[in-house]
C-alpha cells in the first residue's frame, strides 16, 4: 500500500541532491527551509507502519513511527538545519549537499521498520559521509575518507551477512528486538557497533571526523554514531556485552583524549566516550537505561555539534588546530569562547546544561539494578568527562598560555548557530520536561534535588581541581597516540609495501623470463611459417609441374622394376 | 570551506595584559575555586544521601572520589603515552 506519505528522510536525500541548482538567497533558504519541512514531515506521521512495499517475497517497511524513531528523526533534523546555518555560506555546495543526504538517511534508518531498509540507508549514510570528508580541503582528508569508506564499507557487508542470514533463519524482514544468540545475529550487532565506534574499530572516528572542513565535522559528528545508537536501542535492548562494551568505550576516550593534541580530534575521542555511556545504558536495558540512553543520545547530538561549531569557528579563522598553537582566544573571541564553554559544561553534565538531565539516569539505571562495578566506573567516567572535554578543551583553546593570536569573531550565520545550539544546552537543562515527554518511555525521573546537585557539583569541581594540580603532567606534545589503526595505516602499509616489493620483483623474474621464452617460441615460429618463412613461400607452378613429373617418373620406374 | 581564508591572523604586539590573565587575578582565582570546593563539601550536611552500595554514603565520598579517579586516570593515560605516543607526522613518512 502506499498512501501519501513521503518519507521524510528521502525528502531531505533529494532536498541535498537538488541543492546545486539553487543559488545565491534561494539557495540560503532551501538550505534553511528543507530541514524544517523535514521537521513538520516527521510530525505528521502517525504511529506505526504507515508506508509498505512488495519487494520479493517480502513487504518492506519504509516509513514506521513510534516515540523512539520520532526522537531520533527530530534531532537529526534539528541538526541538519543548525548545520546548514553553521556552514551556510562557507561550506562548498557539494559538501551541504552531501551532508543533507547523510542526515536524510539517519532519519530514514530512525524511521525505518524493516532491515532491508535499515541497510539500504545505512548504506547511503556512508556514502554521505564520506563525500563530507572528501569536500574538506585539509591536507590529509582524501586519505582519511577512503579508510573511512574502506571501514563503513567493511561494517556494511558484515551487517548485510547478518541481515540476509538473519531473514533466512526467521523468515521475518521486521527490524524488532533480537538476541545476540545465533550467528546471524552476532553479525547484525558487530555491523552496528562498528558504526557506533566500538572496540577494536574506535580508531576510524577520530581518525577521519576531524579532518572534515569546519562545517564537515559539526554534520559528521552527530549521524552515524548516533543512528548506531538508535539501532543498537531498538534491536540490541538489554545485551549485557553492550555494559562491558560502553564502558570499554567511556575510558578509551577519555585517555585517548587526555593525550590528543589536535582540538577536534580531542573532541572526537569524546564522541567515542560519550557514545560509550549510551551503549552502557542500552546495555543495563530497563526503562529508566534506555530512556537515559535516548535522552542523552539527544542532547549529546547538541552540545557536540556546538562544541565542534567553536573549534570549527577556531579553525576557520586561525586555520590552526593544535592546542599547542592555540590559546588566549578569549580574549577575541568571546562569544565562541563562551558557546564553547556552554558545551562543554553540558558535555560534563553541569546542573542546568542539557547533560546532567540525561546522563544521570544512565547512572541511576545502573544504581537501581545494584550494578556496583558498573554504577562506580561510570562516575569516574562522569568526573573524567570534565577532565578530558569539558576543562581540557576550552582551556587550552581559549585560555592557558597567550598564542598572540587576535581572530576575530566568526561569521554571523556561524554565530547563530552557535547561539542557538548553546541556548538548547541550557534550555534542556533548565527545562527537561518537553525532552522527557519524547523518550520511548513514561519517565520516573527527578534530575534536580539538592542531594544530586550537590554530589555532582562535588564530583565535576573536584576533578577540575585534578586538572589544575595535574596540570604539568598535561602540556601538549607534538605527538599522536597509536590506536588499532595501527594495524592498516602502519603495519598494514608496510606488510602491503613489501608485497608489492616481492610481486614487483616476482613479475620481473619469472613471469619475465617465461614471457621471454614464450617470445623467443614465436619468433622461430614466424621466422619459418610466417609470410617470408621457408614453409610459407610460394612456389611457381612450373616448378610443382617439374616436381611431380619427377615423382610421376620415379613411381614408373619403380612400377616397372 | 576550501576557497575562503585559512591563513593564520596577524600577530600583534605584546600589550597590557588582560585582566583575566594576570598574576594576581588568577591568584584570586584560586581562591574563590577553593573557595567553592569547600562549599560544595559542606552544603553536603544539608542533604540525606540515600547510599546505594555503602560507600557512596560517606561524607564527602563525591569529593574525593572525583580528585582521586581523574589523578589516576591522567597518571594512567601519561604511562600509556610512554609506549603508544608517536611524532605527529608517524603516518605520513
Amino acid at each position: 500500500m502506499i498512501n501519501d506519505f513521503l518519507p521524510p528522510g528521502l525528502f531531505l536525500v533529494i532536498a541535498g541532491l537538488v541543492l546545486p541548482f539553487f543559488k545565491g538567497q534561494l539557495r540560503a533558504a532551501w538550505l534553511l527551509a528543507a530541514p524544517l519541512a523535514t521537521l513538520g514531515l516527521i510530525w505528521a506521521v502517525p504511529d506505526g507502519a504507515v508506508l509498505t512495499l512488495g519487494f520479493l517475497d517480502y513487504t518492506l517497511t519504509p516509513l514506521k513511527a513510534d516515540a523512539l524513531s520520532r526522537l531520533f528523526a527530530t534531532i537529526f533534523a534539528i541538526m541538519a538545519f543548525a548545520g546548514g546555518l553553521f556552514g551556510l555560506y562557507q561550506s562548498r555546495t557539494v559538501e551541504l549537499a552531501a551532508a543533507y543526504a547523510y542526515a536524510g538517511s539517519a532519519i530514514g534508518v530512525a524511521m525505518a521498520g524493516d532491515l532491508i531498509t535499515v541497510f539500504v540507508f545505512w548504506e547511503v549514510m556512508a556514502i554521505g559521509s564520506t563525500l563530507v570528508i572528501w569536500s574538506s580541503s585539509e591536507d590529509g582528508a582524501y586519505r582519511a575518507s577512503m579508510r573511512y569508506l574502506a571501514m563503513h564499507l567493511f561494517g556494511g557487508v558484515v551487517l548485510m551477512v547478518g541481515v540476509v542470514a538473519y531473514i533466512m533463519d526467521t523468515g521475518s524482514v521486521a527490524f524488532a528486538a533480537m538476541e545476540a544468540n545465533s550467528p546471524a545475529t552476532w553479525m547484525i550487532l558487530a555491523g552496528f557497533l562498528i558504526n557506533a565506534g566500538a572496540p577494536p574499530f574506535s580508531a576510524w572516528l577520530p581518525d577521519a571526523y576531524p579532518e572534515g572542513s569546519p562545517g564537515g565535522t559539526v554534520f559528521l559528528s552527530a549521524f552515524t554514531t548516533k543512528t548506531a545508537v538508535y539501532v543498537l536501542l531498538r534491536g540490541f535492548p538489554g545485551e549485557e556485552i553492550l555494559i562491558f562494551v560502553g564502558l570499554y568505550m567511556v575510558f578509551y576516550g577519555i585517555v585517548y583524549a587526555l593525550l590528543e593534541n589536535d582540538m577536534r580530534r580531542i573532541l572526537a575521542y569524546s564522541i567515542v566516550n560519550q557514545v560509550g555511556f549510551m551503549v552502557t545504558g542500552i546495555g543495563i536495558g530497563t526503562e529508566m537505561a534506555l530512556n537515559g540512553a535516548a535522552a542523552h543520545a539527544f542532547a549529546h547530538i547538541i552540545y557536540k555539534a556546538l562544541l565542534l561549531m567553536s573549534a570549527g569557528s577556531v579553525l576557520y579563522m586561525t586555520g590552526r588546530r593544535k592546542c599547542s598553537d592555540l590559546g588566549g582566544l578569549f580574549q577575541s573571541m568571546p562569544l565562541t569562547t563562551l558557546c564553547g564553554t556552554i558545551g562543554a559544561f553540558a558535555i560534563s553534565s553541569f546542573p542546568l546544561t542539557s547533560g546532567f538531565v540525561s546522563k544521570s539516569m544512565i547512572s541511576q539505571a545502573a544504581a537501581d539494578e545494584h550494578l556496583l562495578i558498573a554504577w562506580f566506573l561510570l562516575t569516574a567516567a562522569s568526573a573524567g568527562v570534565f577532565l578530558h572535554a569539558g576543562i581540557k578543551f576550552p582551556w587550552f583553546v581559549f585560555f592557558q598560555k597567550d598564542s598572540g593570536l587576535r581572530p576575530p569573531e566568526p561569521p554571523m550565520n556561524m554565530r547563530l548557530a552557535m547561539i542557538l545550539f548553546a541556548f538548547l544546552c541550557v534550555a534542556l537543562g533548565v527545562w527537561p520536561e518537553p525532552l522527557y515527554a519524547l523518550l520511548p518511555y513514561p519517565v520516573d525521573y527527578v534530575p534536580y534535588t539538592v542531594l544530586h546537585v550537590v554530589q555532582m557539583l562535588q564530583l565535576l569541581l573536584f576533578s577540575g581541581l585534578a586538572f589544575f594540580l595535574l596540570l604539568p603532567m598535561m602540556k601538549r606534545t607534538l605527538t599522536l597516540t597509536l590506536d588499532t589503526d595501527w594495524l592498516y595505516r602502519g603495519i598494514g602499509k608496510q606488510v602491503a609495501h613489501a608485497l608489492t616489493v616481492f610481486t614487483t620483483a616476482f613479475n620481473m623474474e619469472v613471469i619475465g623470463g617465461m614471457k621471454h621464452r614464450v617470445h623467443d617460441l614465436v619468433a622461430w615460429v614466424f621466422r619459418h611459417h610466417g609470410p617470408e618463412g621457408t614453409m610459407a613461400k610460394t612456389w611457381c607452378a612450373s616448378g610443382m609441374v617439374l616436381w611431380v613429373l619427377l615423382a610421376l617418373g620415379g613411381y614408373l620406374i619403380v612400377y616397372f622394376l | 570551506m576550501s576557497d575562503l581564508p585559512n591563513t593564520p591572523k596577524t600577530t600583534q604586539p605584546p600589550r597590557e595584559k588582560h585582566w583575566l590573565t594576570r598574576p594576581e587575578t588568577i591568584r584570586k582565582l584560586w581562591f574563590v575555586g577553593i573557595g567553592i570546593l569547600a562549599l560544595t563539601v559542606v552544603a553536603e550536611i544539608w542533604t540525606h544521601p540515600h547510599p546505594y552500595f555503602g560507600v557512596d554514603g560517606t561524607f564527602g565520598f563525591n569529593a574525593w572520589y572525583g580528585l582521586v579517579t581523574c589523578a589516576a586516570m591522567v597518571v594512567f593515560a601519561k604511562g600509556l603515552g610512554v609506549f603508544l605516543k608517536r611524532r605527529d607526522d608517524y603516518y605520513d613518512q
